[in-house]
């Protein structure tokens, strides 16, 4: 029984906390908050000169070579400081997705570059305030030419490719576009967390090519969510206990009635709920983790519980914190609130709790693991 | 990350169920000899395994070797429960003594008593229980109030225990009383063990919500009337009470785990077969979305437990993570029960003449019990909360006061 990290896995994982502690934690997500900027691009660049861009990359397109669980420590940290940098829909989406369905000359053009920065990937779903299913989905390929709207598509400013899930006469299929070719318009949304991007992009008779088997494209797309499923957990795994720490560490210092506030049950027995919570979600996103790397058919299983439970704890911790500050919670002064409104965003950007419950009990008919 | 054994592991595993099949039938075969109606013979075939497992040197593997033990790590215990727990054998009346009488027998009695008391706790002979919740003491266990007064070379004791698992069948019991209520709470406390057919002993079963009263390892109220104890029998000094029972009680918390009974696989099964509106349950959308948080809390459980073993299993000391499994399963229990309860609508409260209780109908009774025993979920959100996160105690109002002056309401 081994159900834990390697000794060189936890190392990576120190070396990134450091990393984010060093480059100034919060104040980064504030920064880019408070200056409207779409991302941090010095810490963006650091991280890029780290590798950790390459990270699945293999060697011989330059990448670092290493597995999944590498990627799940270096989540973590990335949640833990809600770095305001476009690591998820670059790195766990758009790289994954090339690693997995690129042909031989796309991996060859683009993973190399994906390494260097040059390459910035996103990936393109959601068209309305609604899921999208096969059935609702309106963006349309026709030859290799797409049309049609995204709207909720992360770091695309600064992202030079995105992978979009489109309708073709054969079925759905993921095209690549660069966002760069002809036809291709892109303006920023407005959204509740301003520590993160989100734009509409409109493709116009754009120029794509097809990832992966035509007609398989959904498959691939769900496949790609399960995995991004894990990683996204970890980030909010990271994000639950920070705010957890925060909430406790608060508890100690603040006083009312003559005592501190956390020697008052109400307070404890809060924090102690959320303990409980990033204890379950931990626990089933090293499940995830597993199936992730070792390529389980375990994985649509694994993929939704850790989502599930990350999502709940990261929620939980995040309004807790506030409340455990009381007003000062409330202030734009105090970091509590970039918390909640990360919690949401990462939440909603693989479709929100309740899709995810959804595959989740999808999967239980399926499959009975609970043993 | 894996979750397989070590060779070692794989080794013991092995030994284990090579043991285990040579004398003892699988529960899969179908039929069930150890489902006991009756406690006489439920102790008859319990002690009779006992037997069986410590001749073969299996019935307290992480015991020192001079008491009869082979020292097992903490990973081959586990490893042996997983196994054994395959087989159908008779459940154990034995925990309490092997799990937290005997450890404290084994550092505080003489030589002489270790050797008169400890095989024939092993081997199942002579059953033991642990005699510390009062009725004015439970949460806060150091208020009891039973007062030991010393008389020569033995000890008076006056007073009543409640909550005792397996006192109407134990031979034996280790039991903490007040000997000074001029002293403060905690240290005016000393620990012995006594034996339970001693004169001015009286073990009354309580009558659970259940309806049931002394079935199983039931709870029972224990009287103590002018029961005299030698002072040989005292384990620690006069006053350290307190000291020695913390080693059981953290003994205890460690024990009392996952909530057995109608989990989430129960649900899932009843919601894919039951219709409700109309349609089958598991097409409801209120439905799925509870299936989904059970399983996130059991599957969460599942791994957190697999997460402690990998520490064991590596020689490291576990992270507290095992604290929530109480918390957790029994509260799910009882929230499964009620789910399966609800699904028979109007009716739902009705119990099958022939076959008695459901599942969940028997999780949501005894679900309140396991939300209490070990350590209620108040109690143990505070070890939580203070143990894991380091928050600060309560400020207590029974501080340096002498344990007669602390105000005690009824």
């Amino acid at each position: 029984m081994n159900l834990d990290f390697s000794d060189d896995q936890k190392f990576l994982q120190d070396e990134a906390r450091k990393f984010f502690d060093k480059e100034g934690g919060l104040a980064n997500a504030r920064k880019v908050m408070d200056e409207s900027i779409s991302h941090d691009d010095s810490l963006w660049a650091k991280i890029v000169e780290l590798g950790w861009t390459g990270i699945r990359i293999p060697e011989e397109y330059d990448g670092l070579g290493l597995g999944h669980l590498e990627l799940c420590v270096i989540a973590e940290e990335i949640g833990r400081a809600l770095a305001p940098i476009p690591f998820s829909s670059s790195v766990y989406l758009f790289t994954e997705t090339i690693i997995k369905y690129g042909s031989d000359e796309i991996k060859k053009e683009i993973l190399p570059k994906l390494v260097t920065g040059e390459v910035v990937g996103t990936y393109a779903v959601a068209e309305d305030m609604a899921a999208v299913s096969e059935a609702n989905l309106s963006c349309s390929v026709d030859g290799d030419a797409i049309n049609g709207t995204k709207i909720a598509v992360p770091d695309a400013d600064l992202a030079t490719h995105a992978i979009v899930l489109a309708k073709a006469s054969s079925g759905i299929e993921l095209r690549l576009v660069d966002l760069n070719a002809e036809g291709v318009s892109t303006s920023l949304q407005k959204n509740l967390d301003k520590s993160r991007s989100f734009y509409k992009v409109e493709f116009n008779n754009s120029k794509s090519s097809l990832l992966g088997e035509s007609g398989a494209g959904w498959d691939s797309h769900v496949h790609i969510m399960d995995q991004a499923a894990v990683l996204f957990a970890f980030e909010q795994v990271g994000g639950s206990q920070q705010a957890l720490d925060m909430a406790k560490q608060y508890a100690m210092e603040r006083y009312a009635f003559g005592r501190q506030i956390g020697s008052y049950q109400a307070i404890k027995h809060k924090l102690a709920d959320m303990y409980v919570a990033v204890t379950l979600a931990k626990s089933n996103c090293y499940y995830g983790a597993w199936a992730l790397s070792s390529e389980s058919s375990e994985l649509p299983l694994a993929a939704a519980t850790s989502r599930v439970s990350a999502t709940k704890a990261f929620q939980l911790c995040a309004k807790e914190n506030i409340q455990t500050h009381g007003g000062n919670g409330f202030t734009w002064e105090y970091d509590c609130h970039l918390f909640y409104k990360r919690s949401k965003v990462l939440s909603l950007n693989l479709g929100s709790e309740s899709s995810w419950k959804e595959k989740l009990v999808t999967a239980m008919e399926k499959t009975n693991t609970l043993n | 990350m894996d979750f397989n054994d070590t060779p070692e592991q794989a080794k013991f595993r092995a030994k284990c169920k090579e043991w285990l099949d040579a004398n003892a039938e699988l529960k899969d075969t179908g039929k069930r000899l150890n489902v006991e109606s009756n406690l006489e013979d439920l102790i008859t075939k319990a002690k009779a395994w006992q037997k069986k497992k410590y001749e073969a040197g299996w019935a307290m593997l992480h015991w020192p070797k001079e008491y009869g033990g082979i020292n097992a790590s903490p990973i081959e215990r586990i490893i042996w429960g997983q196994e054994e727990s395959k087989y159908d054998v008779p459940g154990s009346v034995f925990e309490i003594g092997l799990g937290m009488c005997g450890p404290v027998m084994m550092q505080y009695a003489s030589e002489d008593q270790k050797e008169r008391y400890l095989p024939p706790m092993a081997e199942g002979k002579e059953i033991w229980c642990q005699l510390f919740s009062e009725p004015s003491a439970g949460s806060d266990v150091a208020g009891l109030r039973s007062k030991a007064v010393k008389d020569g070379d033995e000890w008076v004791i006056n007073g009543q225990k409640v909550w005792t698992s397996g006192a109407h069948y134990s031979d034996y019991g280790i039991l903490v009383v007040r000997h000074d209520p001029d002293l403060e709470k905690h240290k005016g406390l000393t620990f012995f063990f006594v034996d339970m057919k001693s004169p001015g002993i009286t073990v009354k079963p309580i009558k659970q919500i259940t309806g049931t009263a002394g079935s199983g390892a039931g709870f029972n109220e224990v009287y103590f009337d002018d029961v005299r104890i030698p002072d040989s029998q005292r384990l620690g000094e006069i006053g350290d009470g307190w000291k020695v029972a913390i080693t059981t009680l953290m003994n205890e918390r460690l024990a009392v785990g996952d909530a057995k009974g109608a989990d989430v696989n129960e649900a899932l099964s009843l919601a894919k077969d039951k219709d409700d509106f109309g349609q089958l349950m598991i097409k409801n959308q209120a439905v799925r979305d509870k299936l989904a948080d059970w399983f996130c809390e059991a599957n969460g459980l599942k791994y957190t437990k697999f997460r402690t073993m990998s520490a064991l299993s590596k020689g490291e000391a576990p992270g507290p993570e095992a604290s929530i499994t109480k918390i957790v399963s029994a509260n799910k229990l009882q929230a499964i029960g009620n789910f399966g309860i609800d699904s028979g609508d109007m009716a739902g409260m009705l119990i099958d003449e022939e076959d008695g209780m459901s599942s969940f109908q028997a999780a949501w009774l005894g679900a309140p019990g396991l939300r209490i025993a070990g350590g209620t979920d108040e109690i143990l959100k505070n070890i939580i909360a203070e143990r894991v996160l380091g928050l600060p105690q309560d400020p207590r109002a029974d501080k340096g006061l002498p344990f007669k002056d602390i105000p005690s309401g009824k």
